[in-house]
């Protein structure tokens, strides 16, 4: 017989003392966030891949949101797992600083995380340490910047032909 | 009735026709252009019904797509170039053999259209020179169709010193295009 999906009051008395759950929460949508340090993700993933409610089996998504207001922590990793057994899904955030946007890559756990992980470093410069092949996916090779940062313009700055007053600018 | 291709000025008598060779290979070129159909997004899509039966772009002597830019005239850029791609449409466009045209299509390929962003090539015209540009979000196969008889024209009316010349020579040269 299949098990019950996990609630959330299940998860929080089952990780909300271990040591890598910083916070857990659950949102409008009932989806469970948990924060995680940096430097507990593998430790993280690795105890929901064994999690024996409700075993983690696929990572649906990697990302990085920018959000420049936040001293300190400016960026913010997120994963998105999935127990296909049990129909759970969880989101991870790892909160970073600009100056120290590194993460260890998953690509050891998943091995779907290699290309997710060079597409976040291509557009935001997240570092993914013990990453195999860490180097730009979408942009060109050329590019010197990250263009998801929010410092940098989203439009084309080599252009010389727009007049800033039709653009309300 | 079958139209075709009205015969050049030049001096006729009984069993013999004589005219300049400027006006004969003109004729031949602007008849027989082999394009090469580089085509990213939407605007190829009406490439596609500009070459079927619809419209059929055959009936101007473009029958012959040519999948080696070796072999081809003319060069269709049909969509969103991004700065990624333009360097592989730029060795494409080196390795035409001249005369070469180039028709640029849509407005993305013209001027990157919409796409006003850090990823996306502002106008092909940054990497390579562009002999006839078709505005449109896409085109109608129409407005292609009518590029390309612009293509003829500029095909029919060069002189066949054209690219020997030195101005012809500056022109690659400005956009870093090696000249032999």
């Amino acid at each position: 017989m299949s098990q019950a999906t996990p609630s959330f009051e299940t998860l929080q008395a089952d990780f909300a003392s271990a040591q890598w759950a910083t916070s857990m929460e659950q949102d409008a949508y009932g989806m469970v966030n948990i924060l995680v340090p940096a430097e507990h993700l593998i430790e993280a993933i690795q105890t929901l891949k064994a999690y024996d409610k409700a075993p983690v089996q696929l990572l649906t998504d990697l990302c990085a949101v920018h959000y420049p207001e936040r001293s300190g922590q400016e960026l913010e990793m997120v994963y998105h797992l999935h127990s296909l057994t049990q129909n759970l899904r969880l989101r991870l955030k790892v909160a970073l600083s600009q100056e120290a946007a590194v993460v260890p890559t998953l690509c050891h756990e998943f091995a779907g995380a290699n290309w997710m992980e060079r597409e976040t470093f291509d557009f935001y410069g997240v570092k993914f340490e013990g990453h195999p092949d860490l180097r730009r996916i979408l942009n060109m090779d050329q590019m010197d910047y990250h263009p998801m940062l929010k410092q940098y313009a989203l439009e084309d700055e080599t252009r010389d032909d727009k007049d800033d007053q039709f653009f309300g600018r | 009735m079958v139209k075709i291709v009205e015969q050049p000025e030049g001096y006729e008598g009984q069993g013999f026709f004589a005219t300049s060779l400027d006006k004969v290979i003109g004729m031949a070129r602007a008849n027989s252009l082999w394009p090469l159909p580089f085509a990213t997004s939407c605007c190829g899509i009406e490439f596609m019904a500009t070459m079927g039966s619809n419209y059929d772009l055959a009936r101007f002597g473009s029958e012959r797509l040519s999948f080696t830019p070796r072999q081809a005239d003319l060069l269709m850029v049909m969509g969103t170039i991004s700065k990624k791609m333009a360097p592989i449409l730029k060795q494409v466009y080196d390795q035409m053999a001249e005369p070469k045209w180039v028709l640029s299509v849509g407005a993305c390929a013209c001027s990157g259209g919409i796409f006003d962003t850090y990823s996306v090539l502002q106008g092909i015209d940054r990497v390579i020179p562009v002999d006839v540009y078709v505005p449109g979000c896409p085109p109608r196969p129409e407005q292609i169709i009518e590029g390309v008889i612009k293509i003829q024209e500029l095909a029919k009316n060069e002189s066949l010193r054209r690219r020997n010349s030195d101005e012809y020579k500056r022109m690659l040269e400005s956009y870093n295009i090696e000249t032999k």
